[in-house]
């Protein structure tokens, strides 16, 4: 039962970080589906600061550095989102599906080019980090408590005065909805994009360490993020691009991801005798079917995914 | 300050590719005036504003501010001018508040965070003072256009603008929000602001307007004072000749019913519930029945049931005695001509030729085909003559890709096609839309034509003026529903206002 607790806030968290990025991205008029992506490439930065940062550094220096570089890898990653749909116009869902593509190969190809430099004969794309993940959890008797899901959590608060709260929110979803409104009142259209991307990149690339530091002290490149930057995007959008609301859709989805990992623990599933990969599968058939439902009443912002031109009127 | 005017645009050029869209433009703004902006389409009225906004720049010529000459480079320059512009097309975020709308842009903050309050403060002072109405915590996306507008207005009051730009605003109002609207712009002008009126309807500008410049093509004609002038100075002015404002038409002669429609319902795509409910009309031959109604209230879904362009919920639709429910348009189009709302999402294929799009419907009919290829030369003698007749200009003729082609030549293009195909039924919706004075009463004198050569004609229209000039009879349509059946001889544009605005409803007589 704790384990289940557990997890499901980790993973929660996870989705939370990752989906709160893709409802910034989206409320500046910008589709982000490279979430994935931006994911796997924070998950690298943060794993090689895991491998080259000596563990014996005290935990609060090794999650402060540990973050950053995930963060400014992300951040770089969205950056290519950025200059393609706001500066080149090109089409954002094309974008975002090659981010895709490219961040698994990039990743694998970097680890393993690292690998085979230390030992010839080491060709996994797999990067080891027991000593440094030990700093991101402190245990409550049974409970393992990650700092990760603190994190998330003042992300949500920060996310959702940011949004509703400030000058920039208004301004940010301004663009989102109505940007030739936006620019007619002095705004800067493109500038608020930028940051909307950026935002999504910070949060997508911290996300990502957190996912891949979230139960393993290993991580295999080859199989990227396995889809969770995708199950954010369900998330995001079951949230109805809402914070507090995405903050509850990524529980609901956290809680059956953490499910398969953990159903073995509870005597009646493990006597239902169903194969783990049911399990597995879960959290995804669950989004198809919430998805299906929701997204005819949408509160998508209006405006995405169409570049902004100022010529036209 | 020792001048009167606060705006002056003195002998402005500004050039386009092939084109000079204004050619030594003069345009002088009083202090606390009403100033028109008249002109037909692509008179040079938008290109002046968009200079004036800091959108275009000239090539030639000085724009002073009070007196002292200022550059203008982009909308920023001009905010911090005091140059506001309520544009045509509102500049508002559907899923705002009116509050966050206004303040967008130029927010006041505390510690980061928004003070709406302050704002609330403010907006509903200025509410008041000009009797501008709002809910300042309603969505947009809730409020109706006229509060749309006023919230447009509030937001130029609340940036503190002295020079007020509206950019054709009557267009989307109901009759008596229009009066309202000329009662606000009335008192903006009492305490001191400078408006500038863009429109090319000559009884707005006859009521409201102190002064008004006229521009034609491109070129200025004339300044004048609206209390010298008369309506038909000022057209003549716009045109270049005489214009016949009014419609001259004789009686109808009704005879046979072409088209009955019992009880239609068509579905909305944008909401759950129906768009038409449960309509039933008659047209007959020889008459010209317009239905009148503010945007929105089903026209559009109406037009696409009977066309054929989407399925009816329940009811019938019979034309000269057959029953049409469920034939394709194709088949419909047999005795049916339909001039589109959208001209270019439904009347024309924009990338093709102008006369491949003349035979859009009747390419595959054995006057165009030769061996089951299309007849070429046959598609051209025919296109050549519909464009001499009717007067379609174009750059290159037949083949020009009608992309290219002006709005009005587009539309001309189209009815032409409309008519000279065999019908009984000509369906017009919004025919003159987006066209201008001279171009209307081309439109207007077809339609009569029509009628008088024994065709029904159903004319689906928002403006009024063209409802009770063209009309036989009117129906009026509010929230799907028809809720008056009324002779425009009878009643007033006040009252057409008020069943238009739903406050009003009369029994449709059955078999109406």
């Amino acid at each position: 039962m704790t384990l289940l607790i557990q997890y499901t806030l980790i993973f929660a968290s996870v989705l939370l970080l990752v989906a709160l990025g893709g409802c910034f991205s989206e409320h500046s008029g910008v589709i982000n589906l490279g979430l994935e992506g931006i994911m796997v490439l924070g998950a690298l930065g943060g794993a090689l600061a895991m491998k080259y940062v000596p563990s014996s550094v005290p935990a609060v220096v090794m999650i402060f550095v540990v973050s950053l570089c995930a963060i400014l890898m992300g951040m770089l990653y969205s950056a290519l989102l950025g200059v393609a749909a706001i500066h080149f116009k090109a089409d954002q869902t094309l974008i975002g599906t090659a981010m895709n593509i490219m961040s698994t190969a990039a990743a694998t190809v970097i680890v393993k080019a690292i690998n085979v430099a230390e030992n010839p004969d080491n060709i996994s794309s797999a990067i080891t980090y027991t000593g440094a993940r030990a700093a991101f959890t402190v245990r409550l008797g049974n409970f393992e408590f990650n700092w990760f899901i603190l994190i998330a959590v003042c992300a949500l608060i920060i996310s959702n005065i940011v949004l509703y709260y400030t000058r920039f929110g208004l301004r940010l979803m301004a663009c989102g909805e109505n940007p030739q409104a936006a620019d007619s009142v002095g705004i800067n259209v493109y500038k608020m994009r930028w940051a909307g991307v950026l935002i999504s990149g910070l949060l997508g690339g911290l996300g990502g360490i957190v996912y891949i530091t979230a139960g393993v002290s290993e991580w295999k490149f080859e199989v990227g993020v396995a889809g969770f930057g995708f199950l954010a995007l369900a998330v995001m959008i079951f949230g109805q691009w809402k914070p507090k609301r995405i903050a509850l859709a990524a529980l609901l989805f956290g809680f059956f991801r953490a499910l398969s990992n953990v159903y073995t623990g509870f005597p009646f599933l493990a006597a239902l005798n169903i194969p783990s990969t049911v399990y597995n599968m879960f959290p995804y058939i669950i989004s198809l079917i919430v998805l299906a439902f929701t997204s005819r009443n949408s509160a998508a912002p209006k405006a995405e995914g169409i570049p902004y031109d100022k010529g036209s009127r | 300050m020792d001048t009167p005017y606060a705006i002056e645009m003195l002998n402005i050029t500004k050039r386009f590719p092939g084109i000079i869209a204004n050619d030594n433009i003069t345009l002088q703004l009083k202090r606390g005036e009403i100033h028109a902006l008249l002109g037909e389409n692509g008179a040079g009225k938008s290109t002046l504003m968009s200079v004036l906004f800091g959108l275009y720049q000239a090539e030639e010529g000085i724009i002073k501010k009070d007196g002292k000459v200022v550059s203008i480079k982009n909308p920023n320059d001009a905010n911090d001018l005091g140059i506001g512009m309520v544009h045509q097309h509102f500049k508002l975020v559907q899923c705002f508040t009116v509050l966050e709308n206004i303040i967008l842009g130029v927010e006041t903050t505390k510690n980061g965070i928004l003070q709406k309050d302050e704002a609330r403060k403010k907006v509903m002072a200025l509410s008041e003072k000009y009797g501008l109405m709002v809910d300042p915590d309603a969505l947009i996306q809730d409020i109706t256009v006229g509060m749309q507008q006023r919230t447009e207005i509030l937001k130029m009051l609340y940036r503190d603008n002295e020079i007020l730009i509206f950019d054709e605003p009557t267009a989307v109002l109901t009759p008596q929000e229009i009066a309202e609207l000329m009662q606000i712009m009335k008192n903006l002008a009492k305490e001191g602001k400078s408006i500038l009126f863009i429109s090319h309807k000559l009884n707005e500008i006859m009521e409201v307007a102190d002064r008004c410049t006229v521009l034609r093509r491109g070129k200025y004609i004339g300044t004048v004072d609206i209390k010298d002038t008369t309506q038909e100075e000022l057209s003549r002015m716009m045109v270049g000749r005489d214009v016949q404002l009014v419609v001259e038409k004789g009686p109808a002669h009704p005879g046979e019913v072409v088209l009955d429609i019992r009880n239609m319902t068509v579905a909305s795509k944008v909401h759950n519930n129906n768009a038409v409910k449960n309509v039933s009309l008659q047209v007959r031959s020889g008459e010209i029945v317009c239905i009148a109604g503010i945007d929105g209230n089903g026209q559009t879904e109406f037009v696409y049931g009977l066309s054929g362009l989407e399925p009816l919920v329940s009811g019938t639709i019979t034309m000269l005695g057959k029953d049409i429910t469920r034939a394709t348009i194709r088949e419909r189009a047999a005795d049916m001509s339909h001039i589109p709302e959208d001209r270019h999402k439904h009347g024309l294929v924009l990338d093709y030729s102008l006369e491949y799009n003349i035979v859009l419907q009747r390419y595959w009919q054995p006057e165009f085909t030769k061996n089951g290829f299309l007849d070429q030369k046959a598609i051209r003698n025919y296109a050549e003559r519909l464009i001499e007749e009717n007067d379609v200009r174009s750059g290159q003729g037949a083949i020009t890709t009608t992309r290219a082609m002006s709005g009005g030549n587009q539309q001309k293009a189209i009815i032409a096609r409309e008519i000279d195909k065999k019908h009984e039924l000509l369906l017009a919706v919004q025919p003159t839309r987006g066209l201008d004075v001279g171009a209307i009463e081309t439109v207007h004198r077809n339609l009569i034509r029509e009628r008088d050569s024994g065709k029904a004609v159903l004319l689906i229209s928002l403006e009024l003026e063209e409802v009770m000039n063209v009309a036989d009879r009117i129906l009026v349509m509010y929230e799907g529903e028809i809720v008056g059946d009324l002779d425009p001889k009878q009643i007033t544009v006040e009252e057409l206002g008020l069943y238009m605005a739903g406050a009003k409803r009369n029994t449709v007589k059955e078999g109406a």
